[in-house]
């Protein structure tokens, strides 16, 4: 899958799952960076990329995840 | 039909959800509609969350438009509750609540419940949600000594109700307890279920008890148990969030637990519905009676389609001897719907069984309002049943209240869907529950009464009304409070008072209670109204007045009048005063006191009116019916 199409896809999921109006996509956005990304909404938003890209994280790589661009290596190396 | 998970009685959220939800956001005022149009889709929990900070936000203006009714909730948790309570507020505006959530510090819960002076005691919450896990009653490892089994069971149901009685005495509040869902892993596999002090056994034996001997009759009991098990073990719990956060369920599981909630909730302040309307066509049979006859429409043994049109009916009838009303909205000509009824042997539906029957060409919205004006109940007490697209959403256009459950057209999937969807969720199931239906049939009845009598008075005449005037006491004590927590229109003050306060009010001498009941020729009517008056020395003043809508017009309130101006008469008191505190519902009593003879006298602070009558002028009118007046039962 192409990187920008993964992008595209997570920046709408972000918006949903933080309730954000707007987001513009960057890779080393992290939690720091949205007020909205806490804890427990870091887990909503695990569960709803598995849900969108259809494989499971475990607890291991979500811990290792430091930021956005991140997610997305991992997406492409999953979906590969 | 889709996924359990997905709520898929209902409508997929809205194309433009998110657009909606920002436009409210900024939008000059939001009315509860605009919430509700929303809130009665399918929502994730994001969905859910984004909708939920709308009603936040507009707290204030949703509760001065007073459509929704407001709730506090307390949570005190043993684990991570935060997504529920996240999920709540939108979720309740799908039940008609206004909800708003209070939490104790993570571990902190004997303390906030014991203590009157925790927060969550200042909070006054109406309810308090004990959420206890597992793991924190020592119920999540198992026990092989017998005694040991036993003894887990017992301390983990004497710590619920020691919690429990502390919300009551500390906080003031209802209590909505919950069982415990099995865990999806076993330990001796199949033989889990034959070794005492299995986890399984323990949660089993746990959740039995719970319900049967700690919950009293004020609690509520969220069945969280049975809701895992309709989701599916494996899919209700997920370790990973378990582990990683305390979360009580998986993530996509707590839409549906919100929902659960909510209507429990919901059900406790009287907003279950009340009556189920029923198209005929491949809804209650299969095939059109009109054009297949009544050899050719498809009903009973023998193939699928008849039997998930008989499973379809025999729900029905299950509903209706628990206390649901039945009505039937199809269109047809009149004479050809009735014929399976009369003439179909595998009709488990009989004519009998329908409190209101609407056979016509006339479009289905106005019909279904007619049917709740016949039964004296409001469009949002009707579930609407229909296998036609078209209908269902002309129902849902016309009547956003109407609860219309998404069925499709496969008629195996009605009976789940319409037990999924919990709109007939229960608090209490007594006797006037029971004889409910019938009590609702035999008003359809006097109805046609009233058109062949024509004359009001031999009409009242003509039905050997029997009215009981009595204290409250024990044994009506849960009829009273229901009747007060449900009554909207007949409701001069619409106040609300819990089992509890209504046990307080029988012992309290300073209080004069009435609870009325009525007999007539086409059957008991059960308790239909119930008054509450504070004794003053000069005057009597009147805190609660409401009375059910299905004997209105039989003169029971003058009836109900004529008593407490005697007793306040004999008592010494020269006036009664009352007060209407108008809400979106209440208009049909604007008038009450007036109409009773009472000079207004001015206007409430924050609204309404105030009445006062002068007993010295007042005589008792002849009234059609028998009067019993009971005094206090020792």
């Amino acid at each position: 899958m192409e990187r920008s199409a993964i992008t595209e896809q997570l920046t709408e999921i972000m918006i949903d799952v933080f309730d954000l109006d707007e987001l513009e996509y960057r890779d080393d956005l992290s939690a720091a960076d949205v007020e909205e990304w806490d804890s427990l909404s870091n887990i909503r938003f695990m569960v709803a990329v598995e849900k969108e890209f259809g494989f499971r994280l475990s607890n291991s790589e979500i811990e290792s995840l430091n930021n956005v661009g991140e997610m997305v290596d991992l997406i492409q190396q999953k979906l590969a | 039909m889709s996924d359990v998970l997905s709520l898929p009685w209902l409508l997929p959220a809205l194309a433009d959800f998110r657009a909606r939800v920002r436009s409210l956001k900024s939008a000059e005022t939001v009315a509860t509609a605009d919430i509700a149009v929303l809130a009665a889709r399918s929502l994730d929990l994001s969905q859910l969350g984004s909708l939920g900070k709308i009603v936040e936000a507009r707290r204030e203006t949703l509760l001065a438009e007073g459509r929704l009714r407001p709730l506090l909730l307390g949570i005190a948790a043993t684990h991570t509750v935060d997504l529920v309570a996240d999920a709540l507020p939108a979720t309740a505006v799908r039940h008609g609540l206004l909800v708003d959530t209070v939490q104790t510090d993570y571990g902190q819960l004997a303390q906030a419940v014991l203590d009157p002076a925790s927060s969550l005691a200042q909070a006054k919450p109406d309810f308090v949600l004990l959420a206890l896990d597992a793991a924190a009653l020592g119920l999540a490892r198992p026990q092989f000594e017998a005694a040991a089994a036993h003894e887990a069971v017992q301390s983990a149901l004497d710590y619920v109700a020691s919690l429990r009685d502390g919300v009551r005495g500390n906080i003031g509040a209802g209590v909505v307890l919950h069982t415990l869902a099995t865990p999806a892993e076993s330990l001796f596999g199949s033989y889990d279920a034959r070794v005492p002090g299995s986890v399984r056994w323990l949660i089993a034996r746990f959740n039995q008890r719970l319900a049967e001997e700690v919950a009293g009759d004020a609690d509520l009991v969220l069945d969280l148990a049975s809701l895992a098990e309709t989701v599916g073990l494996a899919r209700w719990h997920d370790p990973l969030r378990w582990h990683d956060a305390k979360l009580p369920c998986a993530l996509d599981a707590v839409p549906l637990y919100a929902d659960h909630l909510c209507r429990l909730l919901a059900a406790a302040r009287g907003l279950s519905r009340k009556c189920l309307v029923l198209d005929l066509d491949n809804t209650l049979w299969g095939g059109i009676i009109g054009d297949d006859g009544v050899d050719g429409i498809k009903l009973g043994q023998g193939s699928a389609k008849g039997e998930a049109h008989l499973a379809v009916q025999s729900l029905a009838l299950d509903l209706r001897r628990r206390g649901i009303i039945l009505a039937v909205c199809s269109k047809n000509e009149e004479a050809a719907a009735l014929i399976p009824f009369r003439e179909h042997d595998e009709m488990v539906l009989k004519e009998d069984h329908i409190s209101v029957f609407v056979a016509n060409w006339t479009d289905k919205a106005t019909n279904l309002k007619a049917i709740a004006q016949t039964l004296n109940i409001g469009t949002d007490a009707l579930v609407f049943l229909d296998d036609n697209p078209a209908e269902r959403e002309r129902v849902r256009q016309e009547l956003p209240e109407v609860a219309v459950p998404e069925v499709g057209d496969e008629p195996s999937d009605y009976v789940r869907l319409l037990s999924l969807a919990g709109y007939f969720e229960a608090v209490a199931f007594n006797d006037e529950d029971r004889k409910r239906a019938d009590m609702y049939q035999a008003n359809a009845q006097r109805a046609s009464a009233l058109q062949k009598v024509g004359n009001l008075d031999e009409y009242l005449a003509s039905l050997d009304m029997e009215c009981t005037i009595a204290p409250f006491d024990d044994l009506g004590r849960a009829r009273i409070a229901q009747l007060i927590n449900k009554s909207n229109q007949f409701n001069l003050t619409t106040r609300r008072y819990t089992e509890a306060d209504v046990a307080a009010i029988q012992a309290d001498p300073a209080k004069f209670s009435m609870q009325v009941r009525l007999v007539d020729r086409f059957g008991d009517n059960g308790m239909i109204s119930v008054v509450i008056f504070d004794r003053g020395t000069d005057a009597w003043h009147c805190d609660t007045w409401l009375m059910s809508c299905r004997v209105l017009g039989r003169r029971v309130e003058e009836a109900v009048l004529a008593h407490v101006a005697n007793a306040a008469k004999a008592a010494g008191a020269s006036h009664l005063t009352g007060e209407y505190i108008p809400t979106p519902k209440n208009v049909l009593v604007e008038k009450h006191f007036e109409k009773l003879g009472f000079e207004a006298r001015g206007e409430r602070d924050s609204g309404g009116t105030l009445w006062s009558l002068e007993l010295a002028k007042y005589s008792a009118p002849a009234l059609p019916m028998t009067i019993v007046a009971k005094s206090a039962a020792t």
